[in-house]
């Protein structure tokens, strides 16, 4: 048995969601004896890579062909297929997100390998290997046994706590064969977002709906945010109405979070807008409706017009911020 | 141009989930089928393109027993020209992706087209396996999606920004949020119903693929306790309550 974890970086740094692929991995290696290989691309120094050996990577491929630097599924899939046999990989494991979502599936169909996509906890069982999936839209859980002889997971993010675990780190260079075809898909040029925190990777979120009744009352939105450290997101309506960036969307056909905390101010909770945030650990609730279906699946409300509310709230949390 | 389109046949999203058999089958009673949401994006997309004078013939795929007939005939009625189903319970996501890229070796198509992810078993994985299977390039996730003769534009979301693409055909491309930039909901007319069921829907037959992964069990969220309630005048106490309670703050 060896694992191998994808361990994608953003211009030669690693994000938290790394280290948690890399804590998830060395736990399910303690369980089967064995080790945790991560693989990355491009040209990172010592002191970057020694980051990964804190969660617990024992060993650290770093694929170095420059054809890699522009993002082509079809190029990194024949890349980790070649460092997955190199190390006889059993178990690889990605991130559930966009860059996870385009490889895993090529690799599962170059090694024949099962994939259980959106994982959410440990395996339940090593041999038959079992693990738990979100299935319909988080409204349900599923356990799932993948039956092939090599295993492919992608992990949701925020599903395992990151925890250090130092190791020893041994570094090593590959260079991998990549046909030409592998690159059809050409980019032609990278819009960066803001540069505010993706709603992804936000640990809270504070998120704006209908009831805030204009783009021009985000002002005390974006200052919680600011207050806590936060990310800011919206509702469905808020992004069709172009209120807010698309990017802020999430639910069902946005994107699907899981923050240690949501804050959902002037949303009334909607079936598919439940479907994208009910991985958050809390939930917040602030409407005037006391009928609003969010109150249903949240852990804390106040019924109440967010326009009183907020402010207060805002006053509340920089009290608490500077005391603590 | 000929498209290929991957139509869903999922429970309507605002369904409620159960379960039956110990909780090792999913409960189909009282279940609404629909187009998978991305899937309906996708088409409408593709519709969009056709009317605005783009040549287009569009053929839906999907994998299913015949109780998926009715979502696939919503699809012709809709505007898609043909259908085939591959004729098998749809479960393990490598062998249903074999299946479409099969149902495109034996046609001349040059474009497949899958939803982002099934709303059901939320697999976002088959345009991935799909393009694998046929040695393709691929997108997943599009956010945009032009043809501009023999091109395709494409964006997608990445993290921290958009990303710009180009592509040329045969490609495989999934559909994300934003693929069709203002979707009209296409609402089949009685005569868009009526020459649906004339449109030709090819039944065949799988191919060998064993599964590799298999569901063995489900379970619902556990109950959460009720939603605490807090005096709008008191706001002090959801602070404390984030801070000593949920430990979130």
């Amino acid at each position: 048995m060896a694992i191998l974890i994808y361990t994608q970086n953003y211009d030669g740094k690693f994000k938290k969601s790394v280290f948690e692929l890399v804590t998830y991995g060395a736990a399910v290696a303690k369980e089967l004896g064995t080790e945790v290989t991560a693989v990355t691309t491009g040209k990172l120094d010592t002191e970057t890579l020694k980051e990964l050996g804190k969660y617990g990577a024992e060993k650290i491929i770093t694929i170095t062909n420059e054809e890699l630097n522009d993002f082509s599924a079809q190029a990194y899939a024949y890349a980790i297929e070649q460092v997955a046999k190199k190390i006889n990989a059993d178990l690889i494991i990605f991130g559930n997100n966009p860059y996870g979502r385009a490889i895993a599936p090529r690799l599962s169909v170059k090694l024949n390998a099962g994939l259980a996509a959106g994982v959410t906890a440990l395996p339940s069982s090593v041999s038959p290997f079992t693990v738990k999936k979100r299935v319909f839209s988080g409204k349900a859980f599923a356990d799932v046994v993948i039956k092939s002889e090599t295993k492919i997971i992608t992990l949701n993010q925020n599903s395992y706590k990151v925890e250090e675990n130092p190791v020893d780190i041994s570094t090593e260079e590959f260079t991998a064969e990549i046909p030409e075809g592998a690159y059809a898909v050409k980019p032609i040029e990278t819009v960066k977002s803001s540069g505010k925190m993706s709603v992804t990777d936000a640990e809270i979120l504070v998120s704006g709906g209908r009831g805030l009744k204009g783009p021009e009352n985000w002002g005390m939105i974006e200052e919680m945010a600011e207050i806590l450290g936060a990310g800011t997101s919206c509702s469905r309506p808020v992004s069709d109405l172009d209120w807010r960036p698309h990017e802020e969307h999430v639910g069902q056909t946005g994107k699907v979070v899981a923050p240690n905390l949501y804050i959902a101010i002037g949303i009334s909770g909607a079936i598919q807008h439940l479907a994208g945030v009910n991985g958050s650990k809390v939930m917040v609730v602030i409407n005037t409706d006391p009928e609003a279906p969010f109150f249903e699946a949240a852990d804390y409300g106040i019924i109440g017009d967010a326009f009183e509310v907020v402010p207060k709230l805002n006053e509340a949390f920089k009290k608490f911020k500077a005391e603590n | 141009m000929k498209a290929l389109i991957c139509i869903g046949h999922v429970p309507d999203t605002t369904s409620k989930i159960k379960f039956t058999d110990n909780d090792t089958k999913f409960d189909t009673a009282d279940i609404k089928y629909i187009i998978g949401p991305y899937e309906e994006l996708a088409l409408t997309r593709l519709l969009d393109l056709r009317d605005a004078g783009t040549d287009m013939h569009i053929t839906t795929v999907t994998v299913g027993t015949q109780e998926t007939e009715p979502t696939i005939r919503k699809a012709l009625a809709m505007g898609a020209d043909d259908a085939v189903r591959v004729n098998a319970e749809a479960s393990d996501n490598l062998f249903i992706a074999k299946q479409i890229a099969e149902v495109f070796k034996n046609g001349d198509y040059d474009i497949i087209i899958t939803g982002k992810e099934s709303i059901d078993y939320n697999g976002g994985q088959l345009e991935g396996m799909i393009a694998e299977f046929l040695n393709l390039p691929s997108v997943s996730g599009a956010s945009k999606f032009d043809i501009e003769g023999d091109k395709i534009l494409l964006e997608q979301e990445i993290e921290g920004g958009t990303l710009k693409l180009e592509a040329s055909f045969p490609f495989v491309v999934s559909a994300g949020k934003g693929f069709c930039p203002e979707p009209e909901p296409r609402i089949p007319n009685m005569r868009g119903i009526m020459t649906a069921r004339k449109k030709p829907l090819q039944v065949v037959e799988p191919v060998d693929q064993d599964a590799v992964t298999e569901i063995i069990k489900y379970h619902l969220p556990e109950p959460k306790p009720a939603c605490k309630m807090i005096d709008p005048d008191n706001v002090e106490e959801l602070v404390r309550l984030l801070h000593e309670e949920a430990k979130v703050i």
